[in-house]
């Protein structure tokens, strides 16, 4: 029987399902990877082994025992550890006291006894072979160090499973290996190891097993042996397209924003693209690919190295979202709650936000006309909402979206860049958001639409342009919009940008 | 089960109505509550005393409004009152004359303005926490004024001056007048203009504001330099009010305007704070004050009255 056996477990989220009936088996001694596209419910499933979220259905069985855990300190006490993508050492603190915090060695006196703590770090680093003194401070080491030393921490916990949260999506190869040696070790040392993964090449080096997660849904565990990477791409993809894509054809019109060159070093390299008016431009590629760094460049919140942008074939200076405003580009933002709303004021307030010099009357807000406004925009909309008034924050993902989108649509832009448009709302919101989508480049407004959901930039785009680590690998159109060319692009293993 | 809901219901209205409106009531029941034990309280002569008493802090806490909105703090105002009062009362000396009132009075100003855009721009262009620059401000401008004077009061100031602070208007005290002007000017800035709007949304979301094309520096800069002005006039004022400006003038201030704001429903997170909510936190500070006094209560038990007061107000507004 299997050391770690999640049976049936579903979770949901604001009523969005986000887990459905998955089943995993996890052996000690194995490696066992977990691998799905943005939003599969990889890290939701581990969130739920590791105590950060309880499951609303399905049972979780540790070594033949039913557990329930009521957060991450009793799955720890359980040895289940997860390190996860963003690490959240304290900085000032040094690395033994990080890896002992809560826990400690005291002296008869009752106080911090700080050679047995360098002492116990050193010992366990010794154990597991790594080479870090234990008394810098962690603010000091590289992210990789960072990573090694939650391993030890967790090991000094006798951690039986370990849990790992696309640990290399940020470090160099070289510590890669290290890491690598370090997870094999402590395989060898029959802990059971979960490792949550973007990269194919790297899945292949280290997985005994892989499970294959879509959409919530469990579709397969297999040998690592018994796959190969086509494989495996079919079985992270391989969905219908259900058709909530009302996309129609629209003859394309003259370039309206042409990006030359644009490279902003460690982000994104040397990206040159063009967009057309009644255009819909997909911008696919995986986490971290430098996608939403890209697009927040040309909306002037971040500044570039070097590369032009043109607006109508003049070149412009953005220097900050206001300048990109005047130059008619609107940006909705990936991160609605944190870049998009203000969620202390109300949906009135959010709305008109961006457009205020419309209503100033000789320095005073004209604030009926402003209220008529808002009012025609909830409606167009069809944010569902009691009244303007009402704190946007009560409303649900879904309708806080449309604010954010109403909101930008007031300043009556030619070109919109959205960055996931429909990431984390429900179905509805989401078949209402394309018709926006597809409404819009029929009036001969031009789009940006970065997705990470390949169905939803199939279905939309007119072209599509892939990036993969800060590069521009694929432009594709037509017959190339298809599952197996993005991800390829996606996945294109071009010389990382460093 | 129905009816224990239908039972509920109101008195959770009740219950949120009194948090929302939580300090008027308070500012009443405390009125009717001196007035009972004290007859002299609800005299017209001792509202026009307890206003004026105000005024000073109520015009202060204005600003510390605007800057308490976009989710800073402004320490330096009791010293940048000191600061401007004893620069203006040297251009008016009785004695030696050096400039025509209204100059003087707008230099004044201009040095409240430029103390508060120096705060402003330092902790926009610094990326340094307003606690801290304002804190140094506080410190530098306090010297400043003890060097100017060498550390003793200017005395001995033009009478024409002195109306500002100690002059009426049908029998009304002119900072009554000022005050009412303040008010009115603050309250159509956060809930008229554009910039108005602005300081809510650096509050609410500071990200989100820049991420939606507003100039959030600017923003900052106009709260602290408005909030500079506001402690040159009340410097100005207190000045007038008394014929000389010691540099020693409104230690301490900056806490009591802080508490105005506070109790009158502002969040030092910033994105939440009202003109007449800060109005009648003034008026709560003021009158507390007064009616104790009237009632022979010592000083040393106001200070903890006071404490009590602001804790109260701020743990009614947690539940809002």
């Amino acid at each position: 029987m299997a050391y770690l056996q999640l049976q049936g477990i579903s979770k949901f989220f604001h009523g969005v399902r986000a887990l459905n009936q998955v089943s995993v088996e996890i052996e000690r001694g194995e490696i066992h990877v977990l691998i799905g596209e943005n939003g599969a419910g990889k890290s939701t499933l581990m969130k739920i082994v590791a105590g950060l979220y309880q499951q609303d259905e399905g049972t979780i069985l540790l070594d033949g025992q039913e557990v329930r855990f009521g957060g991450p300190l009793d799955a720890i006490q359980h040895h289940i550890s997860m390190i996860h993508q963003e690490l959240m050492p304290i900085p000032y603190l040094t690395v033994a006291e990080n890896i002992f915090l809560g826990r400690e060695p005291l002296n008869k006196a009752g106080l911090l006894d700080k050679k047995k703590l360098i002492a116990q770090a050193e010992e366990l680093f010794q154990m597991i072979g790594i080479d870090i003194d234990p008394r810098t401070e962690m603010r000091r080491l590289s992210v990789a160090q960072i990573q090694l030393v939650e391993i030890a921490k967790a090991v000094s916990f006798n951690s039986q499973v370990l849990i790992m949260d696309e640990p290399t999506s940020a470090i160099s190869d070289k510590e890669i290996e290290k890491l690598y040696k370090l997870i094999f070790k402590l395989k060898a040392d029959g802990v059971a190891i979960v490792f949550i993964s973007h990269k194919l090449d790297e899945i292949f080096r280290v997985a005994d097993k892989i499970t294959v997660l879509r959409d919530g849904d469990f579709i397969g565990t297999k040998p690592a042996s018994e796959l190969d990477k086509d494989t495996l791409i079919s079985m992270m993809i391989g969905r219908d397209l259900t058709n909530i894509y009302y996309k129609e054809p629209v003859p394309i019109g003259e370039p309206v924003l042409e990006v030359r060159n644009l490279t902003k070093a460690g982000l994104f390299e040397d990206i040159s693209f063009t967009l057309h008016q009644n255009e819909i431009l997909g911008i696919a590629g995986l986490m971290g690919a430098g996608r939403t760094e890209l697009v927040e460049t040309i909306f002037g919140m971040r500044s570039a190295d070097s590369g032009q942008i043109l607006i109508k074939g003049k070149e412009v200076s953005i220097k900050c979202p206001t300048d990109a405003q005047k130059n008619g580009l609107a940006l909705i933002p990936e991160d609605r709650k944190k870049l998009g709303l203000d969620l202390k004021d109300s949906t009135g307030f959010n709305i008109s936000l961006c457009d205020l010099n419309e209503f100033n009357r000789c320095g005073m807000i004209d604030k009926k006309t402003e209220a008529a406004r808002v009012d025609d925009m909830i409606r167009e909309m069809n944010v569902k909402v009691t009244s303007r008034k009402s704190p946007v924050v009560s409303l649900s993902g879904g309708n806080q979206q449309k604010v954010v989108l109403a909101k930008w649509l007031m300043t009556a832009p030619d070109i919109l860049i959205m960055d996931e448009p429909t990431r984390g709302i429900d179905i509805g919101a989401k078949t209402e958001i394309y018709k926006l989508i597809t409404k819009l480049a029929q009036q001969g407004k031009s789009v940006i639409m970065v997705s990470s959901e390949l169905p939803e930039v199939i279905g939309m785009s007119d072209r599509v342009l892939v990036l993969c680590a800060g590069h521009l690998t694929g432009e594709l159109t037509g017959e190339q919009i298809n599952q197996q060319d993005i991800m390829r692009c996606a996945t294109n293993q071009v010389a990382s940008v460093h | 089960m129905a009816t224990k809901q239908l039972a509920a219901s109101p008195v959770k209205k009740v219950a949120g109505n009194l948090s929302k409106y939580g300090i008027y009531i308070a500012f009443v029941v405390m009125c009717v509550f001196f007035s009972i034990f004290n007859p002299l309280f609800l005299t017209p002569g001792n509202i026009i005393n307890i206003v004026r008493q105000v005024s000073f802090n109520a015009i202060l806490a204005m600003g510390m409004t605007m800057v308490i909105i976009t989710g800073g703090i402004d320490l330096s105002v009791g010293s940048v009152l000191a600061l401007a009062a004893v620069i203006t009362a040297s251009f008016v000396k009785t004695a030696n004359p050096l400039l025509p009132v209204p100059v003087a009075l707008l230099i004044g100003l201009l040095i409240g303005a430029a103390c508060g855009l120096f705060n402003g721009y330092v902790i926009t262009k610094g990326k340094l926490a307003p606690f801290i620059v304002t804190m140094v401000m506080m410190t530098m401008a306090r010297g400043a004024a003890q060097l100017f004077t060498k550390g003793r009061p200017v005395t001995g100031l033009l009478e024409s001056f002195d109306f500002l602070g100690a002059g009426f208007i049908l029998r009304i005290p002119v900072p009554i007048y000022i005050l009412a002007l303040v008010v009115i000017i603050s309250h159509f800035i956060l809930s008229c203009t554009k910039t108005g709007r602005y300081i809510y949304a650096v509050g609410g979301n500071e990200q989100a504001a820049a991420a939606s094309g507003i100039k959030v520096r600017r923003v900052k800069l106009v709260v602290y330099t408005f909030s500079g002005v506001m402690s040159a006039l009340v410097g100005i004022i207190l000045t007038a009010r008394l014929n000389s400006a010691s540099p020693v003038l409104g230690n301490g201030y900056e806490l009591d305007a802080i508490a105005a704001t506070v109790i009158g429903g502002a969040s030092m997170d910033g994105g939440k704070g009202k003109v007449i909510g800060t109005l009648v936190g003034a008026l709560i500070i003021g009158t507390i004050s007064n009616g104790l006094d009237i009632l022979n209560v010592s000083a040393y038990w106001q200070q903890i009255i006071k404490g009590i007061i602001i804790l109260v107000a701020v743990l009614l507004d947690k539940k809002d």
